[in-house]
């Protein structure tokens, strides 16, 4: 309020001098910057993902389930990864991968679905809203209408960021699949009965995509023949076709590791890094590699104690990655501080994951974050200049 | 299997209940009592998946009330008239699995997905055939309320055992439901109360039982979850048998407070103490009202039921029947309000038109793709449902799966690739999907038997609401059905 009665004050002539060069009028967001969010649906463990090696408490927190010093990929003198994310480690020496630790939010919810909400609407933990934050940053500064959609979702019908509002999302599987059956939807006009009015306004984004939308680019590059693999394949369709999107949304499941954690993290950390890898190749063949941002989330990470069942509960802050051609790779954020635990035994967060959306809003996009973001939050310094 | 599909409607099942009420019943005199076709054919396509001429016509000439008891009468019988599949007392135990060779334990897994194939189609069978579908609906609700999912629980046999409790109670008490369901084996095992132990509680039936089952977020706190967990601590399975059972050993026998009351409870006290709290009939009753009455339900409404619903010891038929005789349930804004589920579209559309099926795993795959995987939802909370259900990708499988059960018998071929090109289990399955389509059978003379000279037209009796096509429904013959069922209202209930 007080910055709104500032700035009108001002006037508009000076005020675009004290905006980042963007963010005035008439300056155009960069949307060519993609940007792919990877979810970790469930909770990944980020504690056996990034591994505080050297630290006494996560052995002594975890005897059945933590990793041995000479298992994990050694990042520095103390962090390592999961042996499973081997094949990130040739972006980590090619320093196109950020290692961001202790990731989290104040007054941590520890349900997967509020928690997921807070994450994919960028509330605080005491607030309801019902738009994603992609869906609020879109509604200020949209996405051009000759964009096939404003983003995709692929390997989940849950448009998270992009829920709500007025964006056009679209859900997908497979790109081939879409066109032909697209040639069924095309109902035009509107009604005033909500349920109704969403079904109208699917069947519209559906034939702007599917006009727009190619499923011919014939990619060199193999997936891994999994159901993140062929999320990504899809992925990589559509950002190779003419009219692309600005945001793509690939959804990982199982991450959920009540008991037996091991083997299931495992295979599922193998997936991601196979995926990813195999998408930066894609995005390196298409030419793309370094117009776009990759990042990871989830609703939260879990407990630094192990339970009972040789499994984790749920917990709060967690580590993240975040890859692509122009990322400056490295360690951000704090690494957990595992004798700072609260009252549940969950450790204390050091960077707001707003921070991250921040960075892909204004450093990445060049638009404002206040408004989709419902706040001032400080961009991280993941990207080359 | 190849019966006909409900082919003489709700309507063989009325004779002897409700000729003699429609003879008897004083009300009936007054035409302003009776609720006329437009509610009759609301109430039945929210309640019984789809509205048949013949039901609408006699619930037509019943009062709100007496159109409700009959609804809830038919759901006095809970036998199955679909036989379960013949493994269902044939428990295995885990421990048989890691006494196996690694070639044994893969038939044997093979052999488990194969039984959650019978069972997801033994159920749709039930709820394509029965004469209750209102039950069906509850024990489906019931499903998607207290939810266990095949993918961790593993066991089709215990999946069933845990049907069966919910369909018990799908009409009957709250809390006997919330009771048994909490002490059903599945569930033990889903929300890992399996190792839920003295000296290391697992929250996570605790949480969920709070927050999903019964108060719903905001009316309880931290603090509250790890004291119930301590109470629920040993309720665990026998590995023998895959029977429930309390643990005594491993019970925390210690004194607890959950929501600001303390004494040395078990797991059953607790279950109390949530169902004396408030919150848990209005969030109940804010539930079934998005179920079947619209997506926003009105709080004063809510409050009210609620009250009632608690003061008649949570029966559940007290809720249903203040819901679906409310003016609200009625009310213009409230018609066609609701987007159909999966299974409200493929078992209505099937019924509706008095399909004869074939197999049916192939409608239990579709219900699947579209989103809608029985014995498995998605997560703890369920199928979020309404807006959901529909998005770029569902709704165009959604169209895909009416247009083939609408097209002419004879093209459908013509649009399947040769099965060597199917190349992952996805593809196979909607290979699958579109093969048994071909033998799904529709047929619309009979269908249109049901209409008289003087019947509502066409579209009255298909769509909840206004056609968006205005010509939808106009064309000759089947041309004219596939207009409406490709009709964007055709998703709404």
């Amino acid at each position: 309020m007080e910055r709104r009665v500032f700035l009108s004050a001002l006037g508009a002539a000076a005020v675009t001098a004290w905006l980042p060069a963007a963010a005035r009028a008439g300056v155009p967001a960069r949307y060519d910057n993609l940007l792919i969010l990877v979810e970790l649906k469930g909770g990944n463990d980020g504690l056996n993902t990034v591994v505080p090696y050297a630290d006494g408490d996560y052995y002594n927190l975890r005897p059945r389930i933590a990793l041995a010093r000479d298992q994990v990929l050694q990042l520095d003198d103390r962090t390592g990864l999961h042996p499973a994310l081997q094949p990130l480690m040739a972006l980590w020496q090619n320093r196109e991968l950020a290692v961001v630790q202790s990731v989290g939010y104040p007054s941590a919810n520890l349900s997967h679905f509020r928690s997921i909400e807070i994450w994919d609407t960028a509330s605080k933990s005491s607030e309801y809203l019902s738009d994603g934050w992609l869906t609020r940053a879109f509604a200020e500064a949209p996405v051009p209408r000759a964009y096939a959609a404003d983003g995709i979702v692929v390997g989940s019908s849950d448009l998270g960021p992009l829920a709500g509002g007025g964006t056009r999302a679209l859900a997908l599987t497979n790109t081939e699949q879409f066109l032909r059956q697209a040639k069924l939807a095309g109902g035009e006009g509107a009604s005033r009965n909500p349920a109704l009015s969403h079904i109208l306004k699917v069947e519209q984004d559906v034939a702007q995509a599917a006009a727009n939308l190619t499923a011919t680019y014939a990619l060199r590059t193999v997936f891994p023949n999994n159901p993140l693999g062929n999320a990504f394949k899809t992925a990589a369709q559509v950002i190779a076709s003419k009219a692309g999107v600005a945001v793509v949304k690939v959804t990982q499941n199982g991450y959920d590791t009540h008991s037996g954690q091991q083997g299931t993290q495992q295979r599922l950390l193998k997936e991601l890094a196979e995926g990813l890898t195999a998408m930066r190749a894609a995005l390196q063949e298409i030419e793309r590699w370094d117009s776009t941002m990759m990042m990871t989330y989830c609703e939260f990470g879990r407990r630094p104690k192990e339970n009972q069942s040789g499994g984790t509960d749920h917990g709060t802050a967690n580590a993240h990655f975040v890859l692509g051609g122009r990322v400056r790779g490295g360690l951000y954020g704090l690494p957990p501080a595992l004798t700072r635990l609260d009252a549940n035994g969950n450790l204390p967060f050091a960077v707001d994951f707003r921070d991250l959306y921040a960075t892909a809003l204004e450093r990445w996009w060049g638009v404002n974050s206040t408004g989709a973001l419902k706040g001032r939050f400080r961009p991280v310094d993941v990207l080359k200049a | 299997m190849s019966r006909p599909q409900n082919s003489t409607g709700l309507m063989r099942y009325f004779h002897a209940a409700i000729v003699v009420a429609l003879v008897s019943a004083p009300g009936l005199a007054r035409a302003a009592a009776s609720m006329g076709f437009d509610e009759a054919r609301h109430l039945l396509n929210r309640t019984s998946f789809a509205a048949n001429v013949d039901d609408i016509d006699v619930f037509a000439r019943l009062t709100r009330a007496q159109a409700v008891d009959q609804l809830l009468a038919w759901t006095a019988s809970t036998r199955v008239g679909t036989p379960a599949p013949a493994w269902v007392g044939e428990f295995q135990s885990p421990r048989r699995l890691r006494e196996m060779s690694d070639e044994q334990r893969k038939l044997a897994q093979r052999e488990q997905v194969e039984k959650g194939a019978e069972l997801r189609a033994w159920w749709m069978t039930e709820m394509l055939t029965t004469p209750s579908p209102l039950t069906e609906k509850m024990v489906l609700f019931w499903h998607n309320h207290f939810v266990s999912s095949l993918q961790k629980v593993r066991s089709p046999v215990l999946m069933y055992r845990q049907h069966l409790v919910l369909r018990k109670h799908a009409l009957g008490y709250f809390g006997d439901l919330l009771h048994d369901v909490s002490k059903d084996a599945a569930m033990v095992i889903y929300l890992d109360n399996a190792s839920n132990r003295k000296a290391q509680p697992n929250e996570n039936f605790a949480r969920e039982v709070m927050e999903l089952f019964t108060l719903g977020e905001g009316n309880y706190g931290e603090s509250d979850i790890k004291e119930a967990a301590r109470a629920f601590t040993g309720w665990s399975i026998d590995a023998d048998s895959g029977e429930f059972v309390a643990r005594p050993l491993i019970h925390d026998d210690g004194i607890k407070t959950v929501l600001g009351r303390s004494g040395n409870f078990d797991g059953d006290a607790v279950l109390d103490i949530l169902l004396a709290q408030p919150p848990t009939a209005e969030f109940i009753v804010a539930k079934l009202w998005r179920e079947f009455v619209s997506p926003v339900p009105e709080p004063a409404e809510v409050k009210r039921i609620a009250r009632m619903f608690r003061d008649n010891r949570y029966n559940i038929q007290v809720a249903l029947r203040a819901l679906l005789t409310s003016d609200a349930f009625y009310a213009p804004q409230n018609r066609a309000a609701l987007i159909k589920s999966p299974v409200d579209l493929i078992v209505g559309t099937l019924r509706q038109f008095r399909f004869e099926t074939g197999e049916v795993t192939p409608l239990v795959l579709a219900s699947r793709q579209l989103g809608q995987d029985l014995f498995a939802p998605p997560n703890v909370k369920g199928w979020p449902g309404g807006d959901a259900w529909i998005n770029s990708a569902t709704l165009l499988q959604r169209k895909q799966l009416l247009e083939r059960l609408f097209r002419a018998q004879e093209p459908r071929a013509m649009t399947m690739g040769p099965a060597a090109d199917v190349q992952n289990d996805a593809a196979k399955a909607r290979e699958r999907v579109a093969r048994a389509m071909m033998a799904i059978r529709f047929d619309e003379d009979k269908w249109r038997t049901q209409f008289r000279a003087s019947e509502p037209p066409l579209a009255k009796v298909v769509l909840a609401g206004e056609p968006v096509n205005a010509q939808a429904g106009l064309a000759q013959g089947a041309d004219g059905l596939r207009q409406l069922v490709l009709d964007p209202a055709y998703q709404l209930k």
